[in-house]
């Protein structure tokens, strides 16, 4: 208990509080006061609560100065986290201002809910070093998103992809909670830096190299990446688009985070070696069998997809793929701080970027009842804005300079490449992602071309997007040109947290 | 001043983004007087730079500290040279683009971010940033490419910015690995190409990434055997484009090789210099032969730019001060000219016959229907062969000069190129404009459907030959600015050079 009182524990947990209330805010006031409304005011309004209430936590989060490590990790907070939870609830604002217009279901105060709720349990997966308060964040957020996933029940799609995404996500699960038992009973702690000490002792021994994998293997799951991809697609493309721009972005930022620490932190000194010619058994060489897979599976998979939100998937995979690259810098001591700013710097501008892209998709979507890529046709003239929109977001994915997706990518190939200066070790890896990076031009492009290039029906009428997406479009839109153009706005503010953290 | 040229480029993308839509009118000439402010400020700047007098820093402030990025512009005299070229390329590609009437405020806005994404790797002196321009330039050319383009214009396109980023991936990897091997070396991280310049990279090193970088960019220069999207994208693109893309866009690539290739690796340049002599003179016979027995007008002048870049590769593999000179007249002079072949083909000719295949253009006697088409191409066509007089004649001896003291093989094969070269303009020539098969038909017919040349056509044609003349009658112009700017660069490449 170390000296930490009950008030300063209110005080440090009074965002996810915060967001709580705001959820059971929203339950009240949909259920309590606009039963009898129209679907499309339901929606309106109990959006307009959540964005409130997000943006209150924001507000708390910005102001807060609060610094605790309570329980020896069970809860961490420090301007890190705070960051990483800005980062989270910046995506589901967004999230939740797609949701405005949408009319997919009956249950408008429970999806809302359980958005907030899904956004709490991530926020609290960002604040703890401890494995098995992990397991419950991580679990509070995936039951959240795989009822959010389920709930456009006018479609047999939803469904399928809720039930894919459930069972693998409960498998993921088990693994993952068996090779933290493993992990338990080999270190005899729970606690990240402790269980590094406790291992310590027993160096990479066959049943801790089977716990390590297993661990992995969980958030190999949240993050999508090959092998363990396959729920991916079917779920961007059948839920609803913003749970799956929920999923695709705030989930990511939260669980590379935490995969970050479980690496980093729990299983410090069995790295082992992922360089080419070198490899030694430990996490490295796992995370690089993973980021190889998924940036060459992910890639090449993406070229032949037909709809949009399943291309987004792909892509997706691809990109978990570039993370890891980032993931694996951080083993090396040199690079630690350097690579998870650009870890972190890469996910939130690519969860901006997904929600972005999400969110034009769903305006298409609503207007044409077609999530193929064909559908996208004439977009240019149809409606301007969301083709300039789709532009930034996908050039951004692509890599293309000044947007924010070339930077992160550069700064993960950098801290990648920097290592291990003197022998390049990891150079094999970035020269896989930068030729496949090459490969993603092809297939955003791909996408491009049908709205900017094909004619499509002439006939077809302009567009409209409601104020609330064109706020979301425009903002995201901004901030990936913003933060790609001058990456120091959060580079600079991250490396002063991580410098003042006391985690990494 | 230079700096202007590239804010001044994206500022007219702004205004052009801002203006309502279906008016071509005004965006033609909003797109217009950006490429001539640009040109202002390009030579306002040229006038200010006192030839000889080394580098000169423009801005500088620092952007990512913590990877010693600074937004570091600066000239030289080379520097200056391309952006005098990219000036005058602007101007006369809105000029030629005049009839463009579909979306026009898209086609000149992509036009413009292009022309500044040009003007701002010009400009760099920081790896980074310079690679930053460098793929700011491949998304426009690929719209301008596949919305206005013609023939294939899709698969030219895409085959187009593929290779593009391909090439700039393999730069990517190069120059990553020389920050960090640099950084790890002095402890300070820098992007600054003076600096990396200075760091001494270790012999094996240079080997693999002095390729990587030299290839990379070398793809964009039609560097044989990676040259194929040249053909295709310079035919698919329409007239505004292709002028741009072979007469600025490819220099991107040799200027890439020369500023950062051969700078930062000289021990790789001497390794590697006999193979790319190989490579650029293989470049210019393949070019040339090709270009000989093409039915497609506009397929003889995209083959003989790949031939042409060969000159400025095989200049650039002399490492010898008259070849390097000679490469980056070459790199001006080869701008202006092909970027006036284009022109004629692709608007004088194909925009009013709608055809350009030499079989089809033979019978219509065009020598007689548009004598200033014919005249224009006549002139270019003798530039372009290396016609005392003209730019052509300059640059090119001077390669082969430097080359003959390198190599004398490569300056016989380069040699066997320049007659090849006579050979397909003359048949391109006769047979578009001057076959005498009198009493066609279709001829007739043709030749009284034909517009005249407008008055932005001919200003333009007027603007590219005066520079192609007065470089051809007074080549020192330009290489008082060249020549002592390649010195520095022969001493580090005979300095520098691994352990």
């Amino acid at each position: 208990m170390t000296g930490v009182g009950y008030g300063d524990l209110l005080v440090a947990l009074a965002p996810e509080t915060a967001l709580v209330l705001a959820a059971v805010a929203v339950l009240f006031i949909d259920m309590g006061l606009m039963r009898s409304a129209p679907l499309r005011q339901r929606f309106l309004t109990a959006s307009a609560a959540a964005g409130l209430g997000c943006l209150v936590t924001l507000g708390i989060l910005a102001l807060s100065r609060a610094h605790l490590r309570f329980l020896d990790g069970v809860l961490v907070v420090d301007s890190l986290t705070q960051w990483v939870k800005i980062f989270v609830v910046v995506l589901t604002l967004f999230t939740a201002g797609i949701s405005a217009q949408a009319e997919f279901t009956e249950h408008v105060g429970e999806y809302f809910a359980l958005l907030l709720l899904a956004t709490v349990g991530m926020m609290f997966l960002v604040s703890t070093e401890e494995i098995l308060m992990i397991f419950v964040s991580l679990e509070l957020t995936s039951l959240s998103l795989y009822v959010l996933t389920a709930l456009d029940k006018r479609t047999r799609h939803a469904s399928e992809a809720a039930l894919k995404y459930f069972l693998f996500g409960s498998v993921a699960a088990a693994f993952t909670l068996f090779g933290l038992s493993l992990v338990y009973g080999l270190s005899g702690a729970t606690n990240l830096t402790e269980i590094a000490a406790g291992l310590r002792v027993h160096r990479l021994d066959p049943l801790l190299a089977v716990a390590v994998v297993m661990v992995i293997m969980g958030f190999g799951f949240k993050v999508a990446v090959v092998p363990f991809h396959l729920w991916a697609p079917d779920a961007y493309e059948g839920a609803p688009v913003p749970a799956a721009a929920l999923i695709a972005s705030g989930s990511k930022v939260a669980s590379f985070f935490v995969l970050a620490k479980i690496a980093v932190l729990g299983f410090a000194g069995v790295e082992g070696s992922g360089a080419w010619g070198q490899l030694r058994a430990g996490w490295l060489p796992v995370l690089a069998v993973l980021a190889v897979g998924s940036m060459v599976l992910g890639n090449l998979t993406a070229i032949v997809q037909g709809h949009l939100r399943r291309l987004l998937a792909y892509s997706a995979i691809a990109h978990a793929g570039y993370v890891l690259l980032g993931l694996m810098a951080m083993g090396y001591p040199s690079q630690r701080s350097a690579a998870l700013s650009a870890v972190l710097y890469y996910v939130a501008t690519y969860g901006l970027t997904t929600v972005g892209a999400f969110g034009v998709a769903s305006v298409i979507e609503r207007a044409s009842g077609d999530g193929r890529i064909d559908a996208l046709a004439g977009l240019s003239r149809r409606s301007p804005l969301l083709a300039l929109c789709l532009m930034v977001f996908l050039l951004s994915l692509a890599g293309i300079p000044p947007l924010a997706g070339f930077f992160g990518k550069f700064g993960l190939f950098t801290a990648a490449m920097g290592a291990d200066p003197a022998g390049l070790g990891l150079l094999w890896l970035v020269g896989i992602a930068i030729a496949m990076s090459t490969v993603s031009l092809y297939y955003y492009l791909r996408v491009l071309k049908q709205a900017y290039v094909a004619t499509g029906d002439e006939e077809a009428s302009r567009i409209v997007v409601p104020w609330t997406d064109r706020l979301v479009l425009i903002a995201a839109a901004v901030g990936v040109l913003v933060l790609g153009a001058l990456p120091g706005l959060l580079l600079d503010p991250l490396a002063r947290a991580i410098a003042g953290g006391n985690g990494f | 001043m230079f700096a202007w040229t590239i804010y001044i480029s994206f500022a007219g993308v702004a205004v052009l983004m801002l203006l309502p839509r279906d008016q071509a009118g005004r965006a033609r000439w909003v797109a217009l007087g950006t490429a001539l402010a640009g040109a202002i400020a390009a030579f306002g700047g040229a006038f200010q730079y006192q030839a000889g007098s080394g580098l000169r820093t423009i801005a500088r402030t620092s952007w990512i500290p913590s990877l010693g990025i600074d937004y570091h512009l600066a000239v030289d005299g080379i520097s200056v040279t391309l952006i005098l070229l990219t000036a005058v390329a602007a101007v006369a590609g809105i000029l030629f683009s005049w009839n463009i009437t579909r979306r026009a405020k898209e086609f000149f806005a992509f036009y413009l971010a292009l022309i500044g994404g040009v003007y701002g790797v010009f400009l760099s002196f920081d790896a980074f940033v310079l690679f930053v321009f460098y793929e700011i330039a491949i998304i426009p050319k690929y719209f301008l490419i596949a919305i206005w383009g013609s023939t294939r214009k899709e698969y030219g396109a895409m085959k187009l910015a593929l290779y593009s980023f391909a090439g700039s991936a393999l730069v990517l990897i190069g120059l990553i690995a020389a920050f960090v091997v640099a950084r790890s070396q002095t402890g300070v991280p820098t992007f600054d190409l003076t600096a990396l310049a200075r760091v001494n990279y270790p012999e094996s090193f240079q080997r693999w990434a002095f390729p990587l970088v030299f290839v990379g960019f070398g793809i964009l220069a039609g560097l044989w055997p990676f040259h194929t999207w040249a053909p295709t994208g310079h035919v698919a693109a329409p007239t505004g484009a292709s002028m741009l893309l072979a007469g600025v866009v490819m220099k991107l690539g040799a200027y890439g090789c020369l500023r950062v290739a051969m700078t930062l690796f000289p021990a790789g340049v001497r390794h590697w210099q006999t193979e790319i002599a190989v490579l650029a003179v293989v470049g210019i016979v393949a070019g040339a032969m090709t270009a000989l027995v093409q039915k497609d007008f506009k397929f003889v002048i995209g083959y003989s730019s790949v031939s042409h870049m060969g000159f400025v590769l095989l200049g650039l593999a002399t490492l010898n001060e008259v070849g390097l000179s000679g490469a980056v007249l070459q790199m001006f002079s080869h701008g202006v000219i092909a970027g006036l072949l284009f022109a004629v083909v692709g608007r004088m000719v194909y925009d009013r016959t709608h055809t350009r295949q030499l079989d089809e253009l033979e019978g219509m006697r065009l020598a007689r229907a548009m004598p200033f088409a014919a005249v224009t191409f006549v002139l270019a066509g003798m530039a372009s062969m290396g016609l005392p007089g003209f730019s052509g004649f300059v640059a090119e001896l001077q390669v082969l000069i430097g080359s003959w003291r390198a190599f004398p093989t490569a300056g016989l094969g380069a040699g066997v190129g320049i007659v090849l070269g006579v050979a397909y303009l003359l048949r391109a020539l006769q047979r578009a404009f001057f076959a005498d098969s009198a009493g066609d038909a279709r001829g007739e017919r043709a030749g009284e459907a034909i517009e005249p040349i407008s008055l932005p056509e001919r200003a333009g044609a007027v603007l590219l030959l005066g520079a192609t003349l007065a470089i051809g009658l007074y080549p020192r112009l330009l290489l008082d600015l060249i020549v002592p700017s390649v010195t520095p660069l022969i001493q580090g490449l005979e300095r520098g050079g691994g352990s």
